[in-house]
C-alpha cells in the first residue's frame, strides 16, 4: 500500500502535466533543459548559458552528435541522413546569394 | 548577364563576414571517423572506397612512398568531395579558386622534389637528362627538363581550376539558354535541356576524375623521387 502511494507520487512528480507538481521545478534555472524552462525565466536562462569559445564548441559538438546519432549512426541508415544535410547546405547557399539571385527572377520589369 | 555569370566564383561573404573558411571545412563533417569494427553504413561505404582507392594508388610505390598514403588519400577525398558539393545548386566550389589549388599543388610538388633531392640526390638530378640523348643536345635538354619540372605545380593547379570553372560556366550558360529558349521555341529548348543533362553527367564524372588526376600526378612525382 505504501509502495503504491510512493509510486503514484513519483509518477506525479516527474510526469504530471500540472506544472505545480513536476520535479524540474525544484532544480536551479541554470541546469534546466530548454523545454523545462518557464517563459518568464527564459531571458535569465539565456544569459546564464556558457558563451565562452569552449562552451560554444561544446554546443556545436552536442548538436552534431545529436543529429549524427539519430540519423546516421543507426543500424539501417538510409540516404535521408546525409541528404538532409545537403538540403540544408543548398538552402544556406541560397540564402547567402539571394541578393544576386533576386535580379534573375522571370519578371517583365526588374 | 556578364555580371551574373561570374558572381558564383567570388569569395563568399555573408553580411560582410567572409565565410569561405566555413565552406571549405564543410565537407569534413560528411566523413565521420570510424569508431567501431563495423560502423554505420555511411562510414562503411567510405571505408570501402578509401581502401579500394588506396590499394590501387599506392601499389606502385616503394616503402618510402607509401608513407605518403594518408596525404594522398585525404587529398583525393577533399578534392572529390569539394568538386561534387560544387555541383549542388548555388554552392561555392573552393577548387575554382586558383589560389587554393596553387596552395595545394606547390607544397605537395615541392615536398616530392625535396624528398627526391634529399634521399636520392644523384637519381633526382639524373631525371633532368633522359637516357640516350645525343651529346650536343644535352644543354638544351637540361634546360627543357628544368622548365618542365618547374611547370609541374602550375600545371596541376591550373588544370584543376580550369576544368572545374569551365564546367560550372558551361552549366550556367546552357541553363540560362534553356530557360530563355522555352518562350521562343520549345523544341530547341528541349534539345538544349538534353545537352544540359548530359553536361551535368559529365560534370559529375569530371569532378571525380579531376580529383583522381591530381592525386595520381602527385603520386607519380613522388614515385619518381623515392
Amino acid at each position: 500500500m505504501k509502495t503504491k502511494l510512493a509510486c503514484k507520487n513519483v509518477y506525479l512528480l516527474n510526469f504530471s502535466r500540472n506544472s505545480t507538481d513536476r520535479v524540474t521545478d525544484k532544480v536551479p534555472v541554470k541546469e534546466k533543459k530548454l523545454m523545462d524552462v518557464k517563459l518568464g525565466e527564459l531571458p535569465s536562462w539565456i544569459l546564464m548559458r556558457d558563451f565562452t569559445p569552449k562552451g560554444i564548441a561544446g554546443a556545436f559538438q552536442r548538436g552534431y552528435y545529436r543529429y549524427y546519432n539519430k540519423y546516421v549512426n543507426v543500424k539501417r541508415g538510409g540516404v535521408a541522413g546525409i541528404s538532409m544535410v545537403l538540403a540544408a547546405y543548398v538552402l544556406f547557399n541560397y540564402c547567402r546569394c539571394y541578393k544576386e539571385l533576386k535580379h534573375e527572377r522571370l519578371r517583365k520589369y526588374h | 548577364m556578364n555580371e551574373s555569370l561570374f558572381t558564383s566564383f567570388i569569395t563568399p561573404t555573408m553580411v560582410g563576414i567572409p565565410i569561405v573558411l566555413l565552406i571549405i571545412m564543410f565537407p569534413s563533417i560528411l566523413f565521420p571517423s570510424p569508431s567501431r569494427l563495423i560502423d554505420n553504413r555511411l562510414v562503411s561505404i567510405q571505408q570501402w572506397l578509401v581502401r579500394l582507392t588506396s590499394k590501387q594508388m599506392l601499389s606502385i610505390h616503394s616503402h618510402k612512398g607509401q608513407t605518403w598514403a594518408l596525404m594522398l588519400m585525404s587529398l583525393i577525398l577533399f578534392i572529390g568531395s569539394t568538386n561534387l558539393l560544387g555541383l549542388l545548386p548555388h554552392s561555392f566550389t573552393p577548387t575554382t579558386q586558383l589560389s587554393m589549388n596553387l596552395g595545394m599543388a606547390i607544397p605537395l610538388w615541392a615536398g616530392t622534389v625535396a624528398t627526391g633531392f634529399r634521399y636520392k640526390t644523384k637519381a633526382s638530378l639524373a631525371h633532368f637528362l633522359p637516357q640516350g640523348t645525343p651529346f650536343p643536345l644535352i644543354p638544351m635538354l637540361v634546360i627543357i627538363e628544368t622548365i618542365s619540372l618547374f611547370i609541374q605545380p602550375v600545371a596541376l593547379a591550373v588544370r584543376l581550376t580550369a576544368n572545374i570553372t569551365a564546367g560550372h560556366l558551361l552549366i550556367h550558360l546552357i541553363g540560362g539558354a534553356t530557360l530563355t529558349l522555352t518562350s521562343i521555341s520549345t523544341i530547341t529548348a528541349f534539345i538544349t535541356f538534353t545537352v544540359l543533362v548530359l553536361l551535368t553527367i559529365l560534370e559529375f564524372a569530371v569532378a571525380l576524375i579531376q580529383a583522381y588526376v591530381f592525386t595520381l600526378l602527385v603520386s607519380l612525382y613522388l614515385h619518381d623521387n623515392t
